[in-house]
């Protein structure tokens, strides 16, 4: 992480959410980038690394934040970063529609020692809103270099890099105007350094300590407490005197900016109406928002299915399938296991994976758009309260709602909730969503098990699904998080016309994860399973599977589910859900139709048993292409095995519930 | 004063007070919601969370965070 070569420039890229931060960092790395997570850390982290007049740069994108107080843990990264690492340059994107509230992040970062350069975005969208920005006489007032963006149109981007990179090169003639804070607190700013005196940890600057303590900061104030104990006593007396310091601190700041931008900025008069306001009347009403959002769902799945489920048939049918058969062919030479592990376990594993695309980019295109229109604001504000509910956020629900499509871009797209705990109970609870495959699955059996009853049977499991859902995030939120209220306060951006080059890089990066990390342990799962289904003789009637499903008979009893072909149906749906038909396809002997499999299945269990296989299924563990993002997104597997038994109890205990009163009927 | 949950559609009031702990405290004077900042209520159903104008942005908060943040009605404030 440290500074490679002498020729290499690090940028780190700051800025608040909302600034169009990723669209810039888009148009200086295009493709060149890398995401991963920040060392250690569950938070995202884009690093592009590209040559500009022969000179390195190493752009790096740090966590959106409004402030660099210890508040968050982004805040933190975004600051450790800084202070430790040293980037040569901190390059600051902020709004022009919002510059009062977006200085606000400027004015912790020009205390650091980095120097730094503004670039002002969205200056279009500005204009159209009434506001005109004068960017020279905001440089004059700073003291630094301002350069307008539009970086939806890639305008002004290459001119912020080269200002980046000059006061990288001559980083001592970087002198700007900083925020002063008000007089009463300055002077116990300067009590405070004076007690620090030489007791701050290296790279630390002391006036920046001493504001911060003064702030009440956590990590700072520990880092003291643990490294200057005697000192901290004096401090900590102090600070005593001046609790509600930060407030002020926090106002006298918003006091400088008002100072340094008046002269540069002309605001439309007062009471102007602007798009947002008029797209918001019917955006964030309580009736006509909901009605938009089940418009736009319903939107997504007919393109799924029109679009992305065709090409997932076609990639199945017409290219996996062909490639398997005449892959077998090729090695019909080599022993049953080799070729068996190599076209069924992996080469159907990839296969697995590449089917799974189709729909992703159906699903990133449609995140990525909404996002950058800015829509997914006043979506989360419309099912903010449902969500609250069960300790969600707002945002939440989104992706939770993409989870009945597939599982695994809804695991992702919970990216898009900040809070930390909200985002881990989205990932948890999303794997009760029915996706298409479980819902092929109960589709494909109710008829023949419940005959005219099916259709009511398929509601009911659905909305059954939903209900332990709730059930299980309520009791998640109460229990395990101690009803810890998750804070809605969210920036509603302003409407603006969505770029095409920052959403096509938006599914590009996505879809490319998935297949990078998800992909090989999907591979590498398929594989295992498979030989689980083989080993030791070639034949599932007699693998290490089937002694599995065996040994799990007097479990499954409790459920109705006594007979081991259900078992380990249920078992290979972790391949995929869908596998659940082809499983019994198998152990059910050769059938001349579909149809007459599930008349045969049908004929195996009666009312109680079938109902509760049909609980258990739409409620067993998640596919291991959901485990597999469950782990990429969370960079724990402690995580994702979690959720296998959250999943597996959940399924169990609703299973045999089922199963027992149905008996009673 | 009343709480900004409280305060109707079109009113223009000044935060006087914040009440909660540290964390969400800073976390919205961050925001930008200061002590005697002036605030136009965009949005408020009564249920569900309300919608503010402050300085130039626009900010979605819960009610139970509107509950914490006390105000005062701006013609109120210049009459004293």
């Amino acid at each position: 992480m440290s500074r490679q070569t002498k020729h290499t420039i690090t940028i780190a890229l700051a800025g608040q959410p909302n600034v169009g931060k990723s669209t810039v960092f888009n148009m200086l790395t295009g493709l060149n980038q890398h995401v991963g997570n920040w060392p250690g850390k569950t938070v995202e982290q884009k690093v592009g690394e590209f040559i500009h007049d022969e000179k390195k740069i190493r752009l790096v994108d740090l966590p959106g934040t409004y402030s660099l107080t210890a508040n968050s843990l982004e805040e933190r990264i975004a600051r450790d970063f800084i202070i430790t690492e040293r980037p040569d340059v901190i390059i600051v994107i902020t709004n022009a529609t919002d510059l009062e509230c977006n200085f606000y992040l400027l004015t912790e970062l020009l205390v650091l020692p980095v120097p730094l350069v503004v670039g002002i975005n969205m200056m279009d969208v500005a204009e159209a809103n009434g506001i005109r920005i004068e960017t020279h006489v905001l440089a004059a007032a700073l003291g630094v270099l301002v350069e307008p963006l539009i970086a939806s149109k890639n305008q002004g981007v290459h001119e912020l890099l080269e200002a980046a990179i000059q006061v990288a090169e001559n980083p001592t003639p970087f002198d700007p105007k900083r925020p002063k804070i008000g007089v009463e607190h300055q002077r116990v700013i300067n009590e405070i350094q004076t007690i620090l005196n030489g007791q701050v940890p290296q790279l630390y600057p002391v006036d920046w300590v001493a504001i911060k303590l003064l702030e009440g900061d956590s990590q700072v104030t520990e880092m003291i407490q643990k490294n200057d104990p005697e000192g901290w006593d004096k401090i900590h007396a102090l600070l005593l005197e001046h609790e509600d310091a930060y407030l002020d601190i926090a106002s006298s700041r918003y006091e400088w900016i008002g100072r340094m931008i008046r002269a540069a900025i002309e605001r439309p008069k007062v009471g102007a109406i602007t798009i947002t306001d008029r797209l918001d009347k019917v955006a964030t009403h309580p009736f006509w928002g909901s009605l938009l959002l089940i418009g736009i769902f319903a939107l997504v799945f007919f393109l799924t299915y029109r679009i992305a489920m065709p090409i997932v048939d076609w990639l199945g049918l017409d290219i996996i399938a062909p490639l398997s058969g005449w892959m077998k062919q090729l090695l019909s030479a080599t022993p049953a296991w080799f070729s068996g592990l190599l076209v069924d376990g992996i080469i159907n594993g990839a296969g697995t994976v590449f089917t799974f695309v189709p729909i992703l980019v159906v699903f990133f295109i449609v995140m990525g758009l909404l996002e950058d229109i800015g829509y997914m604001a006043r979506s989360a504000y419309v099912t903010d309260r449902l969500m609250h509910w069960m300790g969600l956020h707002g945002r939440s629900f989104l992706p939770l709602f993409l989870g009945f499509g597939c599982n695994v871009p809804a695991v992702m797209g919970s990216r898009i909730v900040e809070n930390r705990r909200a985002r881990l109970l989205t990932i948890m609870l999303t794997p009760l969503i029915p996706c298409t495959g479980r819902l092929a699955v109960i589709t494909f059996l109710a008829p023949a098990l419940f005959g005219k009853a099916a259709v009511l049977v398929i509601t009911s499991l659905v909305a059954f699904n939903l209900l332990i859902l709730m059930i299980t995030g309520i009791t998640i939120h109460r229990l395990v998080y101690k009803d810890e209220h998750v804070a809605f306060i969210m920036e509603m951006p302003l409407y603006h016309r969505p770029n095409l080059r920052t959403i096509s890089l938006f599914v590009w990066h996505n879809t490319l994860s998935f297949l990078r990390k998800a992909g090989s342990i999907i591979v590498i799962m398929s594989a295992f399973v498979w030989l689980f289904s083989w080993l030791p003789n070639g034949n599932i009637q007699t693998s290490l599977l089937a002694s599995l499903g065996r040994g799990l008979e007097p479990l499954g009893r409790w459920m109705g589910l006594g007979d081991w072909r259900l078992i380990v149906a249920l078992l290979t749906s972790f391949v995929a859900k869908e596998n659940t038909i082809a499983t019994l396809g198998i152990l059910f002997g050769p059938t001349s139709s579909a149809i007459g499999l599930a008349t045969q299945v049908a004929s195996v269990i009666a009312f109680p048993a079938a109902l509760a296989f049909l609980v258990v299924q739409m409620t067993f563990i998640p596919c291991m292409a959901t485990v597999a993002v469950i782990k990429q997104e969370t960079g724990r597997w402690k995580y994702a095995f979690h959720n296998l038994g959250l999943l597996l109890v959940i399924s169990f205990i609703s299973g045999t519930i089922v199963y027992q009163i149905a008996r009673l009927l | 004063m009343k709480s900004l949950g409280d305060a109707k559609v079109g009113e223009r009031v000044i935060i006087k007070h914040l009440r909660g702990g540290k964390d969400f405290t800073s976390r919205v004077a961050a925001m930008g919601f200061t002590l005697g900042v002036v605030i136009t209520v965009l949005q408020n159903y009564g249920r569900g969370p309300v919608i503010v104008a402050l300085r130039d942005s626009r900010v979605a908060l819960g009610r139970g965070e509107a509950a914490k943040v006390l105000v005062v009605m701006e013609s109120d404030e210049q009459a004293d």
